[in-house]
């Protein structure tokens, strides 16, 4: 059997590319949103990894709530985005500094 | 080196690459299918630790859902993803600093990092041994019975990110031509339309 030392690694490497992502598409939040992506997923490997190696369940079972929210927040996240763009005609998050309706 | 070494280093090497090119992909297109493609890499490392519903389920939802979504959303807006990328290199020294510091931290941790003795005494919900019991069903089990709250909690959720979605996208837009089912069904034959008879060669006058 795999070490969990390999997956928490693959996690690891995840977590960071995710971080590196956020801040290299500073301006495109689009993959602002799929680097968040990529960092609950990292999440959700080092979960289930300990749960397999400690023979505990209640690391899935958060896991699915992770999943849970991490769809959720991907669906109201791109309402915002679309309602944003059919107001502004633009998705430059620097510009999102107005709060005006 | 056995098949599940090969596999996990298949599945773990080809979901980071495609993570990889996720962040530095140039069309946001292609960024969404390599974001497939490292969810359905990182679904063949579940299956390998045997959380099968999980990597399903990550399957179903992260690509059928999420990832759909996703594409959805950057082949509907018009975007000029061009100009959004051109100063990708002025962040690059930056991203790449906290990236390579958040490595270290990690490997820090990770280096000096050593489990319990007593972790596996501690468990909350150890997995059943008994024969028959596979994963789902014993996930089930824990589910709508000691986690019951949380899961109603994470269908609210849920209720809440779809009503949200609908409000914050649906407008309605004047001056374009919508069916009425009402005014459908109420429409009589008698009074829209006329029979005339019409005589040969005189024709309607």
């Amino acid at each position: 059997m795999i070490g969990i030392e390999h997956y928490l690694v693959a996690a690891a490497a995840l977590f960071v590319i995710g971080v590196f992502g956020i801040f290299l598409n500073r301006k495109n939040i689009i993959v602002i949103l799929m680097s968040v992506e990529l960092i609950l997923l990292s999440a959700n490997i080092n979960l289930v990894a300990f749960s397999a190696y400690l023979g505990d369940l209640g690391g899935q079972i958060f896991s699915l709530f992770i999943l849970t929210v991490a769809a959720a927040e991907a669906a109201i996240g791109l309402a915002i985005l679309v309602c944003y763009h059919r107001n502004r005609g633009t998705i430059q998050v620097e510009d999102v500094n107005v709060l005006r309706g | 080196m056995g098949v599940p070494e090969l596999a996990f280093y298949g599945f773990a090497v080809t979901m980071i690459a495609a993570a990889l090119l996720v962040v530095v992909s140039r069309n946001p297109v292609h960024s969404v299918l390599w974001l497939i493609l490292a969810f359905l890499s990182s679904a063949g490392l579940f299956i390998l630790l045997g959380a099968e519903f999980l990597a399903l389920l990550l399957a179903i939802v992260y690509v059928g859902a999420v990832a759909v979504l996703f594409l959805f959303v950057v082949m509907m807006l018009d975007v000029d993803f061009a100009s959004l990328k051109a100063n990708m290199s002025k962040y690059f020294p930056l991203a790449a600093l906290i990236g390579v510091v958040l490595l270290m931290q990690l490997a820090l941790a990770y280096g000096a990092w050593t489990s319990a003795p007593e972790a596996r005494s501690l468990r909350d919900a150890p997995m059943p041994t008994a024969e028959g019991m596979h994963n789902t069903k014993a996930l089930g089990m824990l589910l709508y019975d000691q986690y019951f709250l949380l899961f109603q909690t994470a269908g609210l959720i849920l209720l809440v990110a779809l009503i949200g979605a609908i409000v914050l996208t649906l407008r309605h837009r004047e001056g374009i031509k919508r069916q009425d089912p009402m005014r459908q069904m109420a429409r009589d034959p008698a009074k829209a339309m006329e029979l005339k008879d019409v005589k040969p060669g005189q024709g309607l006058s």
